[in-house]
């Protein structure tokens, strides 16, 4: 069976987004990750809900786990959970929290809402497909700027930097939302390790598809996201 | 003779060759002694540097992908300091790893509380029922334990140190009973490397003594068969991590309960480790008092 899924979901979207929150108001640029979303799913990553499990898949890892309503209406979109499953946000019998569960969401790669723990999954999950031979795939988490606060992300930075694992891209969505801000960039951060990094309006879709797909050779690869001011 | 670091690390390194499936990370602890490995298998055998929270996080990816990942460093890097990874990056996210820990709670007794662990066995308590703690008491132990524990996908937590019995009992997985006492004696469990100071300590008393390596899960039904009304645990971490499992087991039978093992305090003092036995009362000399004083005690 095949599936015919859309190429954009932008039609359907805000929709899917309205029956999760049930805020008439906000566009669904309210929401920080939507654009990065809709883009990865719409044109860059190779996974359909026929090919959830096959180990030659593209991995998505949401690390920044929580605010999830544009993560799960572009899963909706894309048909790997059903449109009704939205209507129940955090029900006593949903499938669907405030952070998503891998193992009770078709389609979500990790279980993730403490902030910290997406980075180091996603290199795990680039080196073990590495360790298999599988060369096709490539792994992408998302991350917030205030997230980066967390430690352990600096521990992944300085190792996937060091060994060159050129199979992940990180996109950093940056509300600039760090109490502390990051004096110097984001990027400096991971380019200083050796990542290749753009820093791109995260709301122009041309330019996010060309640095989530602008990854190179022999490094990591680092996307910044740019969307207005969370203050 | 070899000691149960090095029958780790032979064995991984055997099992590395053996098994695709197989991958290691490291921490930098041991990180010289897999070198050889690492050249065969530099895709499988990880190093991140002196960063444990990333060697959890490495191991649950690696475990997404269909890899059966060994992580290894002393237990209070490996357990204490990364104890949410291991909560969140392998049990949440449904996968298991195998955790092999050097220094248990005193083996590091010149380093001081830094490289001290005796809380691990009760961290993985509280991370739910899935673990499987396997606490060998004796090299011997340690390449059954491993060999098994690849062979599955579960969550295996493996603790080494450098104390050790006269004997290996590799089956002993379940209870093992190595001095039978008369009828009704009293039931003395003594869990890894425990067993050599509890067989000294109750030579002439009569009381069953029973062995076993994997306190999780506890062997329960084999506790219900040899417990009568007194029993005593003898364990190498804190006093009393498996108390609440002994009484559930035994709610329905009246029974007293005496629970030995590592103290709570932070001592502040160094020496060796059969200094800190001493301490903590677990050397031969010290298990004899408290057993006899509880043995001896009103209402036994």
């Amino acid at each position: 069976m095949t599936t015919t899924l859309p190429t954009d979901s932008s039609a359907r979207l805000p929709g899917l987004i309205r029956r999760l929150t049930g805020d008439e108001k906000h566009a669904p640029s309210a929401h920080s990750t939507v654009d990065v979303l809709q883009v990865l799913y719409d044109r860059v990553l190779r996974v359909t809900p026929d090919t959830a499990d096959d180990p030659e898949r593209d991995r998505f890892l949401l690390s920044k786990g929580h605010g999830p309503a544009a993560y799960y209406a572009v899963l909706a979109a894309h048909g790997f959970i059903p449109d009704a499953w939205l209507d129940d946000l955090a029900g006593p019998e949903s499938r669907l929290g405030h952070h998503p569960d891998r193992l009770l969401v078709p389609g979500v790669e990790i279980g993730s809402g403490s902030l910290g723990h997406g980075l180091g999954l996603a290199v795990g999950t680039a080196l073990g497909l590495r360790a298999q031979g599988l060369r096709k795939a490539r792994v992408y988490v998302l991350l917030g700027d205030a997230e980066l606060d967390e430690g352990s992300n600096h521990e992944a930075i300085a190792y996937a930097g060091a060994t060159g694992l050129d199979s992940l891209t990180a996109v950093v969505v940056d509300n600039e939302s760090a109490s502390h801000g990051w004096a110097g960039g984001i990027a400096s951060r991971f380019t200083v390790n050796g990542w290749t990094a753009d820093t791109i309006d995260g709301r122009d879709h041309e330019a996010l598809y060309a640095a989530l797909t602008g990854h190179r050779p022999g490094h990591p690869h680092l996307v910044v996201a740019r969307i207005e001011s969370k203050g | 003779m070899t000691d149960m670091r090095t029958a780790f690390i032979d064995t991984t390194t055997a099992l590395l060759d053996e098994d695709p499936r197989t991958a290691l990370v490291l921490a930098d602890i041991s990180a010289s002694q897999f070198a050889s490995a690492g050249h065969r298998h530099p895709d499988r055998v990880l190093n991140v540097g002196i960063r444990e929270q990333l060697m959890i996080g490495v191991a649950g990816g690696l475990a997404l992908t269909g890899l059966r990942p060994i992580a290894h460093s002393y237990a209070t890097f490996l357990v204490d300091r990364a104890y949410e990874q291991i909560k969140l990056d392998l049990d949440h996210q449904g996968v298991g790893a195998v955790l092999v820990s050097i220094g248990a709670s005193y083996d590091g007794s010149a380093e001081g509380r830094t490289h001290q662990s005796p809380g691990d066995v009760a961290l993985f308590d509280s991370l739910g029922d899935g673990w499987t703690v396997r606490v060998p008491g004796h090299p011997d132990e340690v390449a059954p334990l491993l060999r098994d524990a690849v062979t599955t996908d579960d969550p295996i937590y493996l603790r080494l140190c450098e104390q050790r019995n006269a004997e290996a009992y590799p089956g002993a997985t379940r209870l093992r009973v190595l001095r039978r006492g008369l009828t009704n004696a009293p039931l003395v469990v003594a869990v890894g490397p425990m067993l050599g100071p509890t067989l000294a300590a109750t030579e002439g008393i009569d009381v069953t003594v029973a062995y076993t390596h994997t306190p999780r899960p506890l062997d329960t039904p084999g506790l219900r068969a040899l417990a009568n009304t007194d029993v005593v645990l003898v364990e190498p971490y804190l006093a009393g991590t498996s108390s609440a499992l002994v009484s559930r087991a035994l709610a329905d039978v009246p029974h007293r309960l005496l629970a030995l093992g590592v103290g709570q305090t932070d001592l502040r003092r160094y020496g060796d480790p059969a200094d800190h036995a001493r301490w903590h009362g677990l050397d031969a000399d010290g298990l004899r008092r408290s057993i006899s004083a509880f043995l001896g005690s009103v209402g036994g």
